[in-house]
């Protein structure tokens, strides 16, 4: 592996941090440990682990705190609403068993969004979050046909009373970034906080890369799935109890 | 010989008399000598700091650059100084009477409106201020030069951009 000058420096940093710091407090601090004029790198990878066993049914927590941090108005048409993360329920039809889980974009490491992108607006990020650059999306919606999650949204008015940190605007394509302005500042994606809240730890978030965060730790000790692993996208969101 | 010399003179007549005619006319259109031009800022409030992010000449001509290269390294790799980020810029220049820096006075909008350049940021971005002016000063202060919107000027202006703001908004 060939490492430029910035990722040898990034994971310089990560390892010293690695050492300074008590095991658990990691994770934010290295987080944090990225100045604001330091590009992001493949040395962190972020994901988020769900455990459908402690996905309450009727629960949607995470999909109101999304909304709410995104600014994702939901006065509007069912059929143009902006759907960032949902709830999907299953029902097992030979034992009647049910099970909700959220589903959102998936931040694949291959991601088919943005291989049929004409434009690039679709792209990866070097830490793993995948993000649509809506000042080149021509609004073509191949990304969201290409989609095997139904991830992302088309906004088809104009709209006002946009977050400052989540611009959004009609002719463009969107779905979950992660809460990528939460992440870069060292915070956790709003759903994830919520969720978190009143104990349901049904998600966690994390380094997928670092070994002693909690997110890797459990993806490397327990039974987790990809949704649709024939596809062979090696998602960022990974689900247990399934 | 004479009966020729009297035609190119008469030729000469002809045009003098034209062109004369001409910059009347022309004087008489334009209203006479060039009046100053009126300012675009009447009425506007500028600002809530005490200094801009860079000289007052340098944003008005170059805070378009700024703004495009800071959003693709934002946006691509995750680089959020403050000094040229758009949120920055609104918490700072949105009018405390209507909350914005659109509208008839507003900071941006009056002067896209005189300079009848379309503005497009603000269909997607929030042109109202989302932290107090003491967060948004105090994050300039603090806030590290970034080497790559330094190198994408010209040399003088990185000299200009290095010093510290000097003049704010007149
Ligand atoms: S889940 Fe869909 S939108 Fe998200 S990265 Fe994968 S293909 Fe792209
Ligand atoms: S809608 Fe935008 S992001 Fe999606 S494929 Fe077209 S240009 Fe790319």
């Amino acid at each position: 592996m060939s490492l430029d000058r910035r990722q040898f420096l990034a994971v310089g940093g990560a390892v010293l941090a690695s050492a300074a710091l008590a095991p658990g407090m990691r994770l934010v601090e290295l987080a944090e440990a990225r100045s604001p004029d330091q590009a992001v790198t493949n040395a962190q990878r972020w994901g988020i682990l769900v455990d459908t066993t402690r996905c309450a049914e009727g629960c949607s927590a995470c999909v109101s705190a999304c909304n709410k941090e995104n600014g994702l108005q939901q006065n509007v048409r069912l059929d143009i609403r902006p759907q960032w993360i949902r709830t999907v329920t299953l029902q097992d039809e030979q034992t009647g068993y049910v099970q909700t889980l959220p589903m959102m974009c998936q931040h694949c490491e291959e991601p088919p969004c943005a291989d049929v992108c004409p434009t690039g607006a679709s792209f990866r990020r070097a830490d793993g979050i995948v993000l649509v650059d809506r000042h080149i999306c021509i609004g073509c919606r191949y990304c969201m046909m290409a989609c095997p999650y139904k991830a992302r949204s088309f906004v088809h008015e104009n709209l006002t009373g946009q977050r400052a940190d989540v611009p959004r605007g009609k002719g463009t394509v969107e779905g979950c970034n992660m809460c990528v302005h939460r992440v870069d500042e060292g915070r956790i994606p709003a759903c994830v906080e919520a969720c978190n809240y009143d104990g349901g730890k049904a998600l966690t978030f994390g380094d997928m890369r670092d070994p002693a965060s909690e997110i890797a730790k459990r993806l490397a000790t327990q039974q987790s799935e990809e949704i649709r692993p024939n596809l062979n996208l090696d998602t960022g969101v990974r689900y247990q109890g399934l | 010989m004479t009966h020729h010399n009297k035609t190119v003179l008469g030729a000469w007549v002809t045009a003098i008399v034209a062109i004369a005619a001409f910059l009347a006319a022309a004087y008489a259109f334009t209203g006479g000598p060039a009046k100053p031009v009126p300012s675009p800022l009447t009425g506007v409030f500028l600002g809530k700091g005490k200094k801009c992010v860079a000289p007052v000449a340098i944003m008005r001509r170059y805070h378009m650059q700024f703004l495009l290269h800071q959003r693709d390294l934002t946006v691509h790799e995750g680089i959020r100084t403050q000094r040229f980020l758009l949120t920055n810029c609104v918490d700072c220049h949105a009018d405390p009477k209507t909350n914005s820096v659109l509208g008839k006075h507003g900071f941006c909008a009056s002067c896209h409106a005189y300079a009848a350049v379309q503005i497009d940021c603000f269909s997607c971005h929030s042109p109202h201020p989302q932290r107090e002016q003491e967060t948004a000063t105090s994050a300039i202060a603090l806030a590290p030069q970034h080497s790559r919107i330094a190198e994408m000027v010209s040399k003088t202006m990185v000299t200009e951009l290095q010093s510290e703001p000097v003049d704010g908004p007149k």
